[in-house]
């Protein structure tokens, strides 16, 4: 007994769903990515600290062009106040929400009204919302934002095939914010060496794990003596964690292949071989191996190949079917982007 | 009501114009005053908070309409007076008659105009007025349309003057738009208000998306078996994109942008994931002049080139029908009593505002000679802009309009001033009179169906005759009673 047609999507539908995802997952994980940096924060080295987010985002030169200087502050207002930085929380937020206003046609009412007051209040952070305890208050709602919308999609979302394309969009941009995250690791500054070092990198490693909330569920899996490889390896490699880069991986392959099998979409297997470099990537070596040739250069090579797989997806399902060149109306997908 | 709290209504003073609510022999069956004592129950500070509260709620749920200045968007809402609008069994049986004798004249009309222009070339309505018009689009003629029907959407402007008679105001043929906020107004009260109407036996409006979508599959190209209907709309800057979203989802059809379709071979496709998929009917919310950028303005980005073609080869149907602006021109108005006659053998049932079309001399030397009496209209423009009040214009402004009349006489009218009805309104002052008008929407296929009712818009502004959005208007939710209205009586005193 079913009423339900095989309904078309409208590429565009599927790109905007694509992208909401994208920008909101962003959202929630810059706010995770300030957080983290305030419990960082090394005493009399406070600027170097605030900068390494600029750095793993790959922000230095927008951040320069606009005059300013490596600093709490100025790092604090160029994501949390500056609508006009295309990496800031206002900037994703806005188009979230423009994407949002797209798929009102498509989306639940509970949806857009919840994405749309989200906006309108965060949008007007107040500066004095970003000092001392309060940042920490002001990350807390973000994400928590964020997360009802993720609750409130779950609920209210009709899982036709536009739900397999706003899945694909927020678990590659999961997977690129978690390898930031551990980035973050790679620029910190810690203390000489001896048993001090030892202690404040696992107090780092820690605060990783915290902001990507596995820290209790890696305590429970890990070995008594762990070591940071250990975490690296959860990140990159867990098969239960969900913010691990190989659970989104795999999910994503598993979307694909549903959009391929239930839905018929032809044009899945440039994207289903991205998936599969990317899976042979993160097991294909022992992480001890990873750290020793360079975590962050291997970070690198993993969100490039996000951006690829990105880039197929939306070649085989948004972009063909007309060149950029021609999309003569300002649509927000325009501006759509990587954050690198 | 509790002792020491007075009736909001004691204040109220209808001012000699007719009023919706208070005024008598409407045949109305006691309803009014239940509906008055409830509003009288609830209180002026309850009311006031609720109607805030129903406002935030408009917000919230975006809807709204966006205004556009230099650098900026603003989303507004179209402000909500949350005491809602009576119309009788009786009144509505009128105005729906009237609304489907005039919906019937303009088809007739369109279909006669495009074809053997009997009306014209037997001197009825003069020719210029049709074919010098710039609404009239020469690509239409002999083209044939399914059932005759031009106009598959309408919206008719209707006021009443001093001694409650419905005249029309305007007749809007090409995409009228506002019957979301009908829907949705009327969802907002019933949240908000369910204390109102309760009991109340009112005609439903929740069928217009079925009936708008029957009418859309209705006249879709004939061979197609299940046919592909869409929403064309400019897009999400579009000032009314909400309607256009809202009536997506009713119908439960793609909401598309000109760049999600195309032409080939004279077939209309849209873009899929899947690749493109063929389109039958399209109710699109672009004008004429921006549908085909081959046929009409080049410079357009909102259409799709090759649409004509393809409509002109009968492979889609385009609602509401292209050059239907003709119909709608303040100028054609004049005639429709005459064009009523003429193609249905039937007196209008519901009558103009008596009407100069200063392109004649007669009616120009009148105008000028009592200006200050007169509406000025020009006959080309929409949403209330360009014109003068006379009794409420300063000496340079009507000066100005002479000078107007006097340069070019053919693009004006002039109306005597209608005294509009009031109804009750929410004010900061308490409850007052404030003028209104009444959209009822039309959705023909086959035949017409008129939705119950309709959007009532009224002038917040105290005095105020303009009731556009643009220009300070807000809406009421408008409540056609039932035939029989058993269950409501006199509520008890608490």
């Amino acid at each position: 007994m079913s009423v339900t047609r095989d309904t078309p999507l409208l590429a565009r539908y599927a790109e905007s769903l694509f992208w909401m995802a994208r920008y909101l997952e962003r959202v929630e994980n810059t706010a995770r990515l300030l957080d983290v940096t305030q419990t960082f924060e090394t005493p009399g080295r406070e600027d170097e600290s605030w900068f390494a987010l600029v750095r793993i985002n790959a922000d230095e030169a927008c951040f320069a062009e606009r005059g300013l200087r490596p600093g709490a502050d100025a790092v604090k207002r160029f994501y949390l106040l500056d609508r006009a930085n295309p990496t800031s929380i206002p900037a994703s937020l806005d188009a979230a929400r423009t994407n949002a206003r797209t798929l009102r046609p498509l989306i639940s009412t509970e949806m857009w009204m919840q994405l749309n007051v989200f906006h309108r209040d965060m949008i007007a952070i107040a500066p004095d919302a970003l000092q001392g305890d309060r940042l920490s208050r002001l990350c807390r709602l973000l994400k928590e934002g964020v997360q009802t919308h993720t609750g409130i999609t779950d609920g209210t979302l009709f899982r036709d095939q536009g739900w397999f394309f706003y899945q694909l969009g927020r678990l590659i941009e999961r997977a690129d914010q978690t390898t930031r995250l551990l980035d973050i690791r790679y620029h910190l500054l810690v203390p000489a060496a001896g048993e001090e070092r030892r202690i404040a990198e696992l107090t780092q490693w820690g605060a990783v794990l915290r902001g990507a909330a596995g820290y209790h569920a890696f305590r429970r899996v890990a070995r008594p003596g762990f070591t940071p490889a250990d975490v690296v390896a959860f990140l990159l490699a867990d098969t239960a964690f969900p913010r691990s880069v190989l659970l989104c991986v795999e999910q994503m392959e598993w979307l694909v292949g549903q959009l391929r099998g239930r839905y018929g979409l032809r044009g899945t297997v440039p994207a289903l071989e991205r998936i599969e470099e990317l899976r042979a990537a993160l097991l294909g070596r022992q992480v001890e191996e990873i750290i020793a040739q360079g975590l962050h250069q291997f970070l690198d090579g993993v969100q490039r190949d996000l951006i690829l797989l990105a880039s197929e997806i939306g070649t085989a399902f948004f972009r063909d079917w007309r060149p950029l060149a021609n999309r003569t109306v300002a649509t927000s997908a325009d501006n759509q982007s990587q954050s690198t | 009501m509790t002792l020491n709290e007075t009736d909001p209504f004691d204040a109220y003073d209808a001012g000699g114009f007719f009023c919706e609510l208070t005024s008598p022999g409407r045949g109305d069956d006691g309803t009014a005053a239940t509906l008055r004592s409830r509003i009288a129950t609830i209180g002026l500070d309850a009311l006031r908070a609720r109607a805030a509260a129903a406002e935030t709620e408009l917000i919230d749920l975006g809807i709204t309409f966006t205004v556009y200045s230099e650098a900026t968007a603003i989303d507004r809402i179209l402000p909500f007076d949350c005491i809602p609008r009576l119309v009788t069994a009786t009144e509505w049986r009128k105005l729906e008659a009237g609304v489907r004798q005039r919906v019937s004249a303009l088809n007739a009309f369109l279909h006669d105009i495009y074809h053997a222009a009997h009306i014209v070339n037997d001197g009825t309505v003069p020719a210029e007025l049709v074919f010098g018009n710039a609404n009239f689009r020469p690509e239409m003629r002999d083209f044939p349309v399914r059932f005759g029907t031009y106009v598959h959407i309408c919206g008719i402007d209707i006021v009443r003057d001093s001694t409650g008679a419905f005249l029309v105001l305007e007749d809007n043929a090409r995409t009228p738009s506002g019957v979301s906020y009908v829907v949705e107004n009327r969802h907002l009260m019933s949240r908000t208000f369910p204390d109102l109407m309760a009991g109340m036996r009112l005609r439903p409006v929740d069928d217009y998306g079925r009936r708008l979508l029957g009418a859309m599959v209705e006249i879709a190209p004939d061979a197609v078996a299940d046919p592909q209907v869409v929403l064309l709309s400019p897009g999400i800057y579009n000032s009314a994109y909400f309607e256009h979203v809202f009536l997506a989802r009713e119908m439960g059809v793609p909401l598309v942008e000109g760049a999600d379709l195309e032409v080939d071979d004279d077939h209309v496709w849209m873009r899929t994931t899947a690749g493109r998929r063929p389109v039958h009917t399209i109710y699109r919310r672009i004008s004429d002049d921006f549908l085909d950028p081959k046929v009409f303005r080049a410079d357009s980005l909102l259409g799709v080139p090759g649409l004509i073609g393809a409509w002109r080869r009968g492979n889609v149907t385009l609602a509401n029908a292209v050059g239907t602006g003709v119909a709608d021109d303040k100028a054609v108005y004049a005639y429709m009593p005459r064009i009523i006659r003429y193609y249905l053998g039937e007196d209008p049932i519901l009558a103009n505002v008596e009407t100069h079309m200063c392109r004649e001399s007669e009616a120009l030397a009148y105008t000028l000679s009592r200006l200050e009496h007169l509406v000025v209209k020009p006959v080309g423009e929409s949403g209330g802009y360009g014109i003068t009040i006379g009794p409420r214009a300063t000496r340079a402004q009507l000066e100005m309009a002479r000078a107007a009349l006097q340069a070019d006489p053919s693009n004006w009218i002039s109306q005597p001033v209608v005294s509009l009805s009031v109804a009750p309104t929410l004010t900061e002052q308490g409850i007052r009179a404030r003028h209104l008008d009444l959209r009822p929407f039309a959705v023909t296929g086959r035949d017409t169906w008129v939705l119950p009712g309709g959007l009532s818009r009224v002038a917040l502004k105290e005095g105020s005759l303009v009731v556009n959005s643009s220009q300070g208007g807000g809406s009421k939710d408008t409540w056609v009673l039932d035939e029989v209205q058993s269950v409501v009586g006199t509520d008890a005193t608490p």
